[in-house]
C-alpha cells in the first residue's frame, strides 16, 4: 500500500474558530505530525476556493487522506467529501474535526481552545491511516410520501405533490382534517373568511384519486431510512362504517348523551357522543366517542343513533386497525398546541369568568361558532369593554421565550372583529412590542388605530374581579403598566382575551423520536439548518412543514409546505437514491450464534442463518446505529467507518499528550 | 416531630403574637420547636436593597448555627425570614462568587456552612409533614361557619414558588378548610404586597394598598382575615383607622395570625394564643367558633 500523505485543513469560520483558536499554532504544529504531507489554514474552508484546495493538493501532491479541521460534520461533511471524490479521492478516506460546536464555541480561554482543537485534530489525523475506501449504496426509492398531520400545512404539502402524480398518504389524528385554520372565522390582515379559502383545499385533499386521507389515525411505528420507510399507522375505531356513512347527521340528533364539551368549540358549544366535529368536516362522516357513548361504556342504550342511520352505518363491534405503508419520504406537520394560559394565575383564567383564550374567542365570533357569531359575555350580554392581553406565555422567562409571532396580529383581527360588530365597544390591546411583520400587516395596524381601538403598550400584570371604584363593580380589571404615559393603569373591561403564545404539541418530542428525528430547545422540530435547511430533518428523507417547526402565520406555513413537498419530490421523483456504506458486517467466520445481537437490533436488520447457524447483517435494513457492534460479547459485528482500530485510533489521537 | 427554629427578630418586637401562638399550637400538635442559638436578624429586604453579598453572610450566619446545633429542618415563621433565607441556599448553590463570600464571612468567625440546610416555612411544614389530614383529625373545635381570607403575602411563595404556586398561593386555604373553616378560595388579595415598609416612607401608597386588601376581604364577606408575616398583620391590622380616614371607608375587621386561629381550632385558649393583645378586637371571632 502506498505510504499515508495526509493533508490538514483548518478552517477560521470568519472569527468563528479563529477568534478562539490560535489557528496558526495549530497548523504549524499539525505539519510535524506523523504522515501529514499538507497542513493549510483558511478563512473559509466551505467556499469554493476552499474545497479547491482540497481538489489541488489531492491532484498534484499525492494527497490521500485528507482532515478538514472546521463545523461539525452534520454542516459540511457532505460537502467536503463531494470535493474529495471530484478530485478522485474516496470520499470515506475524508474525516472532519469538529473545532467550532465541540471547541471554539464552548471554550472561554483562549490557550485552552488551542490546546482542544490539537487533541480533536490529532485524533483523526491518528484515525485516518486506518480509514477503509467505502462506497455509498444504491437502494431503489419508493414514490410514496406520507404526510403527517392535517392542517393548512399538511394539506397543502399533499396537494402539492398529488399533482405531479404522487401517491400520498395523509395522516391526521382527528376525526377531520382543518387543524387550527378551520376553527376560524377571519383571518389577517385581508381578512377573508378562513372557511372560504380553507374548505376547498380540504375537499380537494378528501376528493384528489392520489391522497389517501386517513382521518382518526395515527403512526405508531417508523422503520427503514431515506427513500424505503416502512410506517405503521393506527386507524382508530371510528364505530362507523366511513363507506357506508354518508355524514347525514341524522344521528347526532337523536343520540341521548347530548352534553359532551366540543373540542372544536374549545369546549363552548356542546356535541353528543356521536358526532361529527363540525359541518365542512373532510373526510364529512360521523365517529362515535367511545369515553362517551354509553352502549360503548357496557351501560344501557337504546341506540338511536342505530334506527336513525339510514345505510346502517353504526358499528360497535369495529375495532382499531394497524396498517402498514412503504413510503419513500414523509412530511411531518403536525402544527402546534395553544399555550394553556391556566398555568399563569395572575391572569385568573378558570377561575375569573369571561376571562378567554384567543381560540375561544375565534369561536365565539365564527358565525358558525357556539354564540353563531354573537361576541357576548357569560351571561349573554353584549361587553361595553374588551382587554386583549399580547404575549401570555410567550417572550416569559418563566414559561416560553419565544416570541409566537401570530398573536400580535390575530389580536389586530380580533379589535376590528369587535370593533365591526359592537361600534361602542372600547377595545384595548396591551402589548410590549406590536409585531406586525408580514405584507400589509403594519398598515392592518394603522388601520386599527384609526378605527378608534385603543393601544396600550405595557404587559398586563393582573386581571382582578377586586372593583376599588363604583364603575369597576361587577367587572373585570386589568392592570398594566402603560410605559408610554409612565402610569400605573387599571381598566375595567367585561371580556378579558388572552393573546396566548403557540406552544409546541405535547406530544412532540415522543412524536419527534418515533420518527427519529429531534426537538430544538424550545420544543419545536428541529430543522437541518435554521436558515439554509429549514424544511428538512437531520434524518434523511424526513420534512418538517408548519407550525411544528416554529410558530409561523399561515403565509408562511403555506410557502414551507410548498418547500417541504419539493424537498420530498426531489428526493422520491428519483428511482435510486444513495445512502451511507457505514453499516454493520458479520464475519461468519466468527459469529458464534448466540443471537444477541438478532433481538437487540432495533431495525429488525439482523437474521439468523438457520443452515450457517450464524447471525447476518440484511444490507437494505441496517441503519448504521452500532448497536450489535457493542451488543456482541465476542466482538463479532463491525461497522464500516466506526470499525475498533479507528475508533481506538481517535482516542490515541485524543490523549497522546 | 422536631425541627430548629428561628423566630426572627419581628417575633421580640411587634410579631410577638406570632411567636407565641406558634409555640402553643406547635405544642398542640406535638410538634418540638428547639429555638436557633444566638440567632442574628435575616437581614430581610432592607439589606438586600443596600450591599447584597453581604446580606447573604449574614443571612448564612444562622444557617451555620442551624447545621451545626442538629439535623432537623430549619422551620420559620416570617414571610421575610424565609425567603431571605431559602435565598441564601438558593444563591450559595447557584453562584461560585456568593458561595465564596460567604465562606470568606463565616470563616472570619470561624463558622462553616455549607449550603444544604433545608429551609421550611411553616405552613410547608404544616401541611408537607403533618398533613392535611391529619390535622384535620387533630382538631378539637371545628372552625365551622367562620368566613376566612388566608392573606398569604407577596414573599409567601415568591419568586421560587418552592411549596405553592407563586402568584396564586393554596396552602393556607386548604389548612383552614382541613380545620373546618369557609375559606374564601378566590380572595384576589391573597398575594398582594401589603406595602410592607414603604408604610413609613411613602404612607399613601401602602395605604392604597391595605384599602385593597381590605376591601377584597370585606367584600366578599370575610370574618377574619389571617396573615403569615409580621409586617403584613402589623400593616393590615394596625392601619385600618387610618386606611379609614384616607379611603372613606368604615373597616373594623378583625386580623390574626394564622397560627392564632388555627390553635383554637387545636383547643388553645385565647389568652394562650395572645389573642387579646390584638388591636382591632377578635372577639367576635372567638366567640363565632361553635364551642
Ligand atoms: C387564535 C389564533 C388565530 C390565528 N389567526 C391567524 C390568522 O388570522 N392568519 C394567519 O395567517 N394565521 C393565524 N394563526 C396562525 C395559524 O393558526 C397557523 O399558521 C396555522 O394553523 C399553522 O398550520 P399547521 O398546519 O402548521 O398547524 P395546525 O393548524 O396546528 O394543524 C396541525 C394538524 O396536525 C394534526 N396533528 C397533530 N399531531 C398529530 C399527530 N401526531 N399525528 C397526526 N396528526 C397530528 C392536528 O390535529 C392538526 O389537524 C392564528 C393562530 C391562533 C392561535
Ligand atoms: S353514521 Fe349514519 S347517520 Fe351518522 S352521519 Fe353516518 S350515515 Fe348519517
Ligand atoms: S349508542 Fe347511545 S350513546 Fe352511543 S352514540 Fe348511539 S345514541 Fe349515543
Ligand atoms: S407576536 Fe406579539 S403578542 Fe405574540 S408573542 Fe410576539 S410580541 Fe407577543
Amino acid at each position: 500500500m502506498a505510504e499515508d500523505r495526509i493533508a490538514v485543513y483548518f478552517c477560521h469560520c470568519g472569527s468563528n474558530i479563529a477568534g478562539k483558536v490560535d489557528v496558526d499554532k495549530v497548523v504549524a504544529w499539525a505539519a510535524e505530525q506523523p504522515n501529514v504531507a499538507i497542513a493549510r489554514e483558511y478563512k473559509y474552508m466551505c467556499s469554493d476556493p476552499g474545497q479547491d484546495l482540497i481538489k489541488e493538493d489531492i491532484q498534484q501532491h499525492g494527497i490521500n487522506r485528507v482532515v478538514v479541521a472546521a463545523c461539525s460534520p452534520t454542516m459540511h461533511e457532505p460537502t467536503f467529501r463531494k470535493a474529495a471524490a471530484a478530485a478522485g479521492l474516496n470520499p470515506y478516506l475524508l474525516q472532519m474535526a469538529n473545532v467550532r460546536e465541540h471547541c471554539s464555541w464552548v471554550t472561554v480561554d483562549k490557550g485552552e481552545a488551542t490546546e482542544k482543537a490539537k487533541r480533536i485534530l490529532n485524533a483523526q489525523i491518528h484515525r485516518l491511516p486506518f480509514n477503509e475506501a467505502l462506497d455509498p449504496i444504491e437502494v431503489p426509492v419508493n414514490p410514496a410520501v406520507l404526510v403527517v398531520g392535517g392542517g393548512i400545512a399538511g394539506i397543502e404539502a399533499a396537494l402539492k405533490l398529488a399533482a405531479t402524480g404522487k401517491k400520498v398518504y395523509l395522516v391526521e389524528k382527528n376525526p377531520s382534517i382543518g387543524g387550527h385554520m378551520a376553527m376560524f372565522d377571519k383571518t389577517f390582515p385581508t381578512l377573508d373568511c378562513a372557511a372560504c379559502i380553507l374548505t376547498p383545499k380540504m375537499s380537494a385533499a378528501g376528493k384528489d384519486p392520489n391522497i389517501e386521507l386517513m382521518a382518526y389515525s395515527e403512526v405508531v411505528e417508523v422503520d427503514g431510512y431515506v427513500g424505503n420507510f416502512k410506517v405503521k399507522v393506527k386507524k382508530k375505531a371510528r364505530f362507523v362504517n366511513t363507506d357506508t356513512c354518508t355524514g347525514c347527521a341524522a344521528c347526532l340528533e337523536t343520540c341521548v348523551v347530548r352534553k359532551v364539551p366540543s373540542e372544536f368549540d374549545q369546549g363552548l358549544g356542546k356535541r353528543s357522543a356521536i358526532y361529527i366535529p363540525f359541518p365542512q368536516a373532510v373526510p364529512l362522516r360521523a365517529t362515535i366517542d367511545a369515553e362517551k357513548c354509553l352502549t360503548l361504556k357496557g351501560k344501557k342504550c337504546k341506540q338511536p343513533c342505530v334506527t336513525s342511520c339510514g345505510p346502517g352505518a353504526i358499528d360497535f363491534e369495529q375495532k382499531d386497525e394497524l396498517v402498514e405503508l412503504e413510503v419513500g419520504a414523509i412530511i411531518m406537520a403536525t402544527g402546534f398546541e395553544l399555550w394553556d394560559p391556566g398555568q399563569d394565575a395572575r391572569y385568573g383564567y378558570g377561575r375569573l369568568d369571561n376571562v378567554i383564550t384567543s381560540l375561544e374567542f375565534e369561536r365565539i365570533s365564527n358565525a358558525s361558532g357556539p354564540t353563531n357569531g354573537e361576541i357576548v359575555c357569560k351571561n349573554g350580554e353584549p361587553p361595553k369593554s374588551v382587554a386583549i392581553l399580547h404575549c401570555i406565555g410567550s417572550r416569559d422567562l418563566n414559561y416560553q421565550e419565544h416570541c409566537s409571532r401570530v398573536c400580535c396580529m390575530y389580536s389586530l383581527k380580533f379589535s376590528h372583529l369587535i370593533k365591526e360588530h359592537l361600534p361602542d365597544t372600547e377595545v384595548y390591546e396591551l402589548y410590549i412590542d406590536m409585531r406586525c411583520f408580514g405584507k400589509g400587516y403594519e398598515e392592518f395596524y394603522r388601520r386599527l388605530m384609526d378605527e378608534g381601538v385603543h393601544m396600550v403598550r405595557g404587559r398586563a400584570a393582573e386581571v382582578t374581579d377586586l372593583a376599588m371604584s363604583p364603575e369597576e363593580e361587577g367587572r373585570l380589571i386589568v392592570k398594566t403598566e402603560d410605559t408610554l404615559l409612565g402610569i400605573v393603569r387599571r381598566i375595567p373591561a367585561d371580556m378579558v382575551i388572552l393573546s396566548s403564545g403557540l406552544a409546541p404539541a405535547k406530544d412532540a418530542k415522543a412524536v419527534s423520536q418515533t420518527f427519529g428525528f429531534g426537538c430544538s430547545g424550545d420544543g419545536f422540530f428541529l430543522e437541518r439548518h435554521p436558515k439554509l435547511e429549514p424544511v428538512s430533518t437531520i434524518t434523511d428523507g424526513i420534512f418538517i412543514a408548519g407550525c411544528c417547526q416554529y410558530p409561523k402565520d399561515i403565509p408562511d406555513t403555506v410557502a414551507q409546505a410548498g418547500a417541504a413537498a419539493a424537498g420530498a419530490l426531489a428526493l422520491v421523483d428519483n428511482p435510486t437514491v444513495k445512502v451511507e456504506p457505514t453499516i454493520s458486517y458479520i464475519d461468519p467466520e466468527k459469529c458464534a450464534g448466540c443471537h444477541i445481537c438478532v433481538g437487540l437490533c432495533p431495525h429488525v436488520a439482523i437474521r439468523y442463518n438457520e443452515e450457517l447457524k450464524v447471525a447476518e447483517v440484511i444490507t437494505a435494513a441496517c441503519k448504521g446505529c452500532g448497536v450489535c457492534v457493542a451488543a456482541c460479547g465476542s466482538n463479532v459485528p463491525q461497522q464500516h467507518g466506526y470499525l475498533d482500530n479507528q475508533i481506538f485510533a481517535e482516542i490515541e489521537g485524543a490523549m497522546a499528550f | 416531630m422536631r425541627y430548629l427554629y428561628y423566630p426572627g427578630c419581628s417575633a421580640e418586637a411587634t410579631g410577638k403574637a406570632y411567636d407565641i401562638s406558634t409555640r402553643a399550637l406547635m405544642g398542640k400538635l406535638g410538634v418540638e420547636l428547639v429555638e436557633l442559638d444566638d440567632w442574628n436578624c435575616c437581614g430581610a429586604t432592607s439589606y438586600f436593597s443596600v450591599r447584597e453579598l453581604d446580606s447573604f453572610a449574614i443571612a448564612a450566619r444562622n444557617l451555620a448555627i442551624a447545621e451545626k446545633q442538629g439535623d432537623e429542618d430549619l422551620c420559620v415563621i416570617c414571610n421575610a425570614c424565609y425567603t431571605t433565607l431559602a435565598k441564601t441556599n438558593r444563591y450559595m448553590a447557584e453562584s461560585a462568587e456568593v458561595r465564596e463570600a460567604v465562606s470568606g464571612a463565616l470563616g472570619a468567625v470561624d463558622r462553616t456552612y455549607s449550603g444544604n440546610k433545608p429551609v421550611r416555612h411553616i405552613m410547608d411544614v404544616l401541611v408537607n409533614d403533618i398533613g392535611l389530614e391529619a390535622l384535620g383529625e387533630k382538631v378539637t373545635r371545628r372552625l365551622t361557619g367562620l368566613k376566612v381570607a388566608c392573606y398569604y403575602g407577596c414573599q409567601y411563595s415568591r419568586p421560587m414558588g418552592d411549596f405553592d404556586d407563586p402568584e396564586f398561593p393554596v396552602t393556607m386555604d386548604k389548612f383552614f378548610q382541613a380545620l373546618g373553616a369557609e375559606v374564601i378560595t378566590d380572595f384576589a388579595g391573597k398575594a398582594k404586597c401589603c406595602g410592607g415598609m414603604m408604610m413609613l416612607t411613602k404612607e399613601e401608597g401602602a395605604l392604597r394598598m391595605c384599602h385593597e386588601l381590605l376591601k377584597g376581604a370585606h367584600d366578599a364577606g370575610a370574618d377574619v382575615i389571617v396573615c403569615a408575616c409580621p409586617l403584613c398583620e402589623m400593616n393590615v391590622e394596625g392601619y385600618q383607622p387610618r386606611v379609614n380616614k384616607t379611603f372613606g371607608t368604615n373597616f373594623d375587621m378583625p386580623v390574626m395570625y394564622f397560627t392564632q386561629l388555627a390553635g383554637l381550632a387545636f383547643g388553645a385558649d385565647p389568652k394562650q394564643l395572645a389573642i387579646d393583645k390584638q388591636i382591632v378586637s377578635c372577639d367576635r371571632v372567638v366567640a363565632a367558633i361553635p364551642a
